[in-house]
């Protein structure tokens, strides 16, 4: 069993404290926007925030996660308004595929909750999730986008 | 008959048997644009025709049967039949039938196959067709209600007006009575100069959900009741099951069966996935690997490095004058050997299916590049007859030509056959995934040139040797042997024509079939034949002492749309104009997918090993262009993918396995690795060409031949990991 606080709400889930955290996440929480890409913390496409920080929750285990404030790309947006990242995704057409892009998103946010106004380096930095289908420029004007509005 | 007959008991009227049903569905295709009886969606709107149905409230339905995967076409294909009915775009949205629907309809949505770029370019007519006649039934409709000449109706977003009454009504209204009109024997379809909702760049429909976690993937899917499986395929191909030990498993937290897949592979199922992975991990499974355990990369390289002699038979896939005698009277005679190695596809979503079971029905949910392949195989799986079988398609996290395979739906069936009545979802873990790939074929490639005393190219000879993807997967293509695929980008006409005219040339493959199995990987075998013969043109143009872009020109008068392309990224580079200091440039073009595509590249280069790619030109005639936002997408995506491939991909081969199983040995390029991809795109009109591939092939050999002009290296092997270059 495992308390684990997600988008706001309390979940108590029937899984082994070692789940990793994604997997607690989207299978026992049912929250799909998460999602798997290589279980080894390289992908980034299962990116939550855990107290704000962006983290591959695939790499972290439900007994680390707990009482922790975990949000989720299903939290990110906020009394039915989407968060600027979203809008500026919609905006700039962002995703192809889409499938690495709830990661991408969060990490992201979180970058811009940091740095509202992040350089060229410091996305080159902050940004290593993998997109096989190749967003990366739309990505980079998107951001820059939400940090000159 | 029954004049609201549904789509579901349309289907009962043709029944297939099984037997109609082997590789591909062996049906003709029937493509009716409407008719008598009124064909009802499922909320019971009427259906003008297959491609449109329209709503009470105006809302438009537009059928796209091709698969999204990201490469933007369900977008694209809407745009063409919007253009062509004059709805209101905003009011768009579009829905897949499924396979099962469009067989029991006599193929009513003709081809479901989304690979080899041809999403938009070979279903282009007749969907447009579908939306012009739709908008004449449609316009007809009113005029009958207001007893006018339709001649004397227009039509604007939707709006239909009589002109000299000043009378409107919308589609909404009339699309009823449209749908019982016989429809027109012939429609005629707009020029493209006259588009306004196609050719432009309009957002994509599906990207909302994209940003909220919202999008149903394959790997989303739930259902009442539904179990998970993890499975373990023989890590060396061909290999098989010997036996397993589910003693030691059973009782693990919330396991429920272990089954047998195949003879080849063993699935957990369990209530959630990581339960099944985790126990999957802890059973011991003894495989009998067979011979092909001795096999390596190794054992590869030097059965197709013989390939390369020309005393081995070879298929010869274009010729003129005689080779031989060219090169052995030249003055000067130029050789070169390359190779390419195994892809991995590396979708971002691992391959998932979930299949329902029960004894009088079988259904999928899940991505596939081709509902009718996957289709197919659901009934080959299940053994059950095509009415009680059905594929229901979800958004792809990615295919570039790896889910145009039906592997991992023919596992979730036979799971689910051993299950009824339970929903199971199989996922493969992003090892098994990366181990049990449909890979990019394995080749060499042994180049001669000859120059005569003028450093004019009088003589080439193109000697592959290699993986046949034919050969593996559509024995039924080859033509006496030869693969005739193997020769894109340097075939002598067609789709994939070689753009340079040589006096003397041959053009041959030597096959050679490892056991790793191949498949379509985005861009083909354009990749390494475009990367072998513009490497080889670059060192061709050295040894001629002449530039590299001056030295192609040359060669290329008879083909007026490669040179364009060709032009159009050197000027935009500016070619003809110095670098800034330290930063050196290299170009390349092909022609695959019946598109025109040349690419250029920017780099510098940190002790000989460090490469910073500082800025890229790509330029691309598809003949029309449709969506020129998502085409720029299109041709910036290739590059992610293809300088991923030759920097950091690349699957080796040892016992017989596949050794890299995840993105920590198999990496993908990040966003700093990346520049800003500038395109430029000249669509030429009269033919319609392919965007999701093509761009590829010109990505590695733009950046290759770049860094020989940095470093006067030629690198002639793929991947740069293997040969200690990096990005800066
Ligand atoms: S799934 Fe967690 S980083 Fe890839
Ligand atoms: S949008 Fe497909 S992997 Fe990023």
């Amino acid at each position: 069993m495992a308390n684990l606080t997600i988008n706001g709400k309390t979940f108590t889930l029937d899984v082994e404290p070692d789940t990793p955290l994604l997997w607690a996440i989207r299978e026992n929480a049912g929250l799909t926007g998460t999602k798997y890409g290589c279980g080894i913390a390289q992908c980034g496409a299962c990116t939550v925030h855990m107290d704000g920080v962006a983290t591959r929750s695939c790499g972290v285990s439900v007994a680390e996660a707990e009482g922790k404030k975990i949000t989720t790309i299903e939290g990110l947006a906020s009394g039915g308004t989407l968060h600027k990242v979203q809008q500026a995704w919609i905006a700039k057409d962002v995703p192809q595929c889409g499938y690495c892009q709830s990661g991408m998103i969060m990490a992201v946010a979180a970058l811009l909750s940091e740095k509202p106004r992040p350089t060229d380096a410091d996305i080159d930095e902050a940004i290593t999730n993998i997109c096989r289908c190749g967003t990366f420029q739309q990505v980079r004007e998107a951001i820059h986008t939400i940090a000159s509005a | 008959m029954n004049k609201h007959v549904s789509p579901k008991m349309n289907r009962r009227a043709f029944v297939i048997g099984t037997a109609a049903v082997g590789t591909g569905l062996a049906i003709g295709l029937d493509l009716p644009f409407g008719g008598p009886a009124v064909v009802r969606a499922a909320d019971g709107s009427p259906e003008v025709n297959a491609w449109v149905v329209i709503r009470p409230d105006d809302t438009v339905v537009i059928r796209i049967a091709r698969s999204e995967m990201g490469q933007g076409s369900l977008t694209g294909l809407a745009q063409l039949v919007a253009e062509e009915l004059e709805c209101d775009w905003t009011k768009v949205t579009t829905e897949y039938p499924t396979p099962g629907q469009s067989v029991a309809r006599k193929r009513v949505w003709g081809d479901f196959s989304t690979g080899g770029s041809r999403g938009i370019r070979t279903s282009q007519d007749y969907v447009r067709k579908g939306g012009a006649t739709a908008r004449v039934m449609l316009i007809q409709a009113a005029a009958d209600e207001w007893k006018v000449p339709a001649s004397e109706c227009t039509v604007a977003k939707g709006v239909i007006t009589h002109t000299a009454s000043g009378k409107t009504t919308t589609y909404g209204k009339v699309a009823e009575a449209a749908a019982k009109l016989t429809p027109p024997a012939e429609v005629k379809l707009k020029d493209p100069k006259d588009w306004t909702i196609a050719g432009k760049g309009l957002l994509r429909l599906d990207t909302a959900d994209k940003t909220t976690g919202t999008m149903v993937y394959g790997i989303d899917i739930k259902l009442p009741g539904m179990l998970n499986a993890a499975i373990k395929d023989c890590p060396v191909f061909g290999g098989k099951v010997k036996s397993f030990d589910e003693a030691k498993i059973t009782g693990m937290k919330g396991v429920r069966k272990v089954v047998k897949v195949g003879d080849s592979a063993v699935a957990v199922v369990a209530d959630t996935w990581w339960q099944a992975k985790t126990a999957l991990e802890a059973l011991p499974i003894v495989w009998d690997e067979g011979d092909n355990a001795k096999v390596s990369s190794e054992t590869i390289a030097k059965w197709l490095a013989e390939g390369l002699d020309d005393a081995q038979p070879a298929y010869v896939g274009n010729k003129n004058g005689d080779v031989k005698a060219a090169i052995a009277g030249a003055a000067k005679k130029i050789e070169a050997v390359y190779n390419y190695p195994y892809q991995n596809h590396a979708t971002m979503e691992p391959m998932n299916a979930t299949a329902l079971y029960t004894a009088d029905k079988c259904e999928v949910w899940c991505g596939t590049q081709n509902g009718e392949a996957a289709f197919a195989a659901v009934l080959e799986a299940s053994g059950l007859p095509a009415e009680k079988c059905d594929v229901h398609k979800v958004m792809l996290g990615g295919g570039f030509g790896r889910r145009g395979m039906t592997d991992y739906v023919r596992q979730a069936v036979a799971i689910a056959r051993q299950m009824p009545g339970t929903p199971i979802k199989l996922l493969w873990s992003r090892e098994e995934d990366m181990t049990h790939g449909r890979y990019h074929p394995i080749t060499q490639c042994k180049m001669t040139g000859a120059l005569d005393a003028d450093n004019n190219l009088v003589a080439l000879h193109y000697r592959l040797s290699g993986q046949s993807i034919l050969f593996s997967v559509r024995p039924d293509a080859l033509q006496n042997g030869m693969d005739p695929a193997a020769f894109q980008g340097v075939a002598q006409s067609g789709e994939a024509a070689l753009g340079y005219s040589v006096p003397n040339l041959l053009v041959e493959h030597s096959m050679r079939n490892p056991h790793v199995p191949p498949g379509f990987w985005r861009g083909v075998n354009v990749n390494h034949n475009a990367i072998y013969m513009e490497c080889f043109m670059d060192e061709l143009a050295h040894a001629a002492g002449q530039d590299p872009l001056e030295f192609r020109r040359k060669l290329m008068g008879k083909n007026p749309k490669h040179l364009a392309v060709l032009n159009a990224v050197a000027e935009k580079i500016g070619w003809t104009t110095p670098a800034p200091q330290g930063v050196y440039r290299g170009i390349a073009q092909v022609m695959g997918y019946g598109s025109y595509v040349a690419g250029a590249a920017e780099i510098s280069v940190t002790d000989g090993s460090k490469v910073k790619v500082l800025r890229i030109v790509a330029s691309t005639d598809p003949g029309y262009v449709v969506n020129p936002a998502q085409v720029e997408r299109q041709i910036a995506g290739s590059f992610v993918y293809g300088l991923s491939a030759l920097f950091y991909g690349g699957c080796t081969v040892k016992d017989g396995r596949i050794e890299q199983t995840n993105f920590d040995t198999f990496n993908s390029m990040r966003i700093n690795e990346m520049p800003k991809v500038e395109s430029v795109m000249v669509p030429s009109g009269g033919f319609w060409g392919g965007v999701g591939e093509p761009t590829i092939g010109v990505a590695a050999p733009a950046v290759l031949n770049a860094y020989f002009a940095a470093t006067g290296k030629r690198i002639r092997s793929v991947p740069l990991r293997d040969q200690n270059i990096s990005f800066a």
